[in-house]
């Protein structure tokens, strides 16, 4: 989960390390945007191999539930 | 062979013009965007910096038939000798009959000739090429037209900052024969399960033209269209992009045992300019093995990979072509070819 949260801080630009963590209600984060979805997707597609889709990041709010999710696949 | 790859003996390409609109609109200028920086935040991420739209009153098939027209005068083809006509498009002239039907004539082709239309997108070029060769190489047909495109500009929302800034218009028509000797390969895939990824919802028989069709729909980033334009959940297919399409080249080059430096260029469809920069590092491919014509004519359908292939000119002769196609569907086809040393490569604007 530390690796994800940290996997996830990389692909944020504007977004300080301490505001990240496995509660994080990402979706709702400032620069959160649908280019952030995008690398969202690209970086789970590198680090874990697995095919995000739109309906996984809307449906899992927290960082912990979409690692789950990710996880499940 | 594997199954799910089509080998086709004996059917080579020769040649192929593409036709394009002479009105240029920038990005960079399109006033669709609230402010020049959400312009420049688009043209880095598509890589559209210009595209070409149609001119009042023309089609693709308008541009298709000037494609036709030069690419059998270069070739001094006889038009009676075309046993084949496909026209791959979601823009027909009417929604009855096919658009290759009326191109017969007009091009002036012999009554002989087998025409119909193919109506995919992104990935239709590769599935047009595999059924046009499929024909030559067992039908006894000894040249066949495939002409490949839409009218993207008219299709789109103009005020869909996410769809109608990344079309443009293109028409080409592409030249195959049976020719002993040299061959080309096809594999092909589809996911009908992510058919709402990109759909025109209304305007069919399943929700037909309806007064509701035309109710403009916003939605949440402000983007306005009707049930009768394209939406598209950019999310899903570039989820779809990056991982499917990868996988099913890199499929497509083991079954035939080559490697991906054996492989002059590799002519994807232009669907975005982050997404197909993804696909090459994932396939570690080489910038130069990848050219782009996404950035001076955006995504132009269909007509992305042979709009591609003809910017590049004469340096493809002699040379080893993969080409990939993905998208609406979801669809992805693959496709390898080699060019010979007096191909036929031409781009040209409209003249009407």
């Amino acid at each position: 989960m530390e690796e994800f949260i940290k996997n996830f801080y990389e692909i944020l630009e504007d977004t300080e390390a301490n505001e990240i963590n496995q509660n994080t209600d990402y979706k709702n984060l400032d620069e959160w945007d649908s280019m952030t979805s995008l690398m969202l997707i690209a970086m789970v597609d590198e680090k874990y191999g697995k095919q995000v889709i739109g309906i996984d990041i809307k449906e899992c709010l927290t960082l912990e539930n979409l690692y789950a999710r990710i996880q499940s696949k | 062979m594997t199954e799910g790859i089509l080998n086709i003996s004996n059917v080579q390409i020769v040649g192929s013009v593409s036709c394009v609109p002479k009105t240029i609109i920038s990005n960079l200028k399109n006033e669709l965007f609230n402010s020049s920086e959400e312009a420049l935040k688009f043209v880095e991420m598509t890589g559209v910096e210009e595209k070409r739209h149609l001119e009042k009153g023309v089609l693709v098939s308008d541009l298709c038939y000037e494609a036709a027209e030069l690419l059998i005068k270069k070739l001094e083809w006889d038009k009676h000798e075309i046993g084949v006509l496909i026209m791959v498009t979601q823009t027909p002239d009417y929604l009855i009959p096919n658009t290759a039907i009326i191109l017969q004539d007009r091009l002036g082709l012999s009554k002989n000739t087998a025409c119909f239309d193919i109506p995919l997108g992104c990935s239709g070029f590769v599935y047009g090429a595999s059924v046009i060769s499929s024909m030559l190489t067992s039908q006894g047909f000894k040249k066949g037209l495939l002409l490949v495109g839409d009218s993207s500009s008219l299709l789109a929302s103009a005020e869909d900052k996410a769809l109608s800034p990344l079309f443009g218009d293109a028409g080409c028509a592409t030249a195959f024969e049976f020719n002993e000797g040299k061959n080309i390969n096809f594999k092909l895939w589809t996911d009908g399960a992510g058919f709402k990824s990109i759909i025109v919802p209304d305007g069919g028989y399943r929700n037909r033209f309806s007064a509701e069709s035309l109710c403009v729909i916003e939605d949440k980033d402000g983007n306005k269209r009707t049930n009768l334009n394209p939406k598209m959940n950019g999310t899903d297919v570039f989820s779809f992009g990056i991982t499917q399409v990868p996988r099913e080249l890199k499929s497509f080059l083991k079954e035939m045992n080559r490697e991906v430096a054996d492989i002059d260029y590799f002519l994807f469809h232009q669907a975005n300019k982050f997404m197909l920069e993804m696909i090459r590092k994932k396939l570690k491919l080489e910038s130069s093995q990848v050219p782009y014509s996404i950035i001076k004519y955006g995504n132009t359908s269909s007509a992305s990979i042979p709009l591609t292939l003809s910017i590049l000119g004469d340096d493809v002769r002699n040379k080893k072509i993969a080409i990939c196609g993905f998208g609406v569907g979801l669809s992805i086809g693959c496709g390898y070819f080699e060019i010979g040393d007096d191909f036929v490569n031409e781009i040209i604007e409209y003249e009407g």
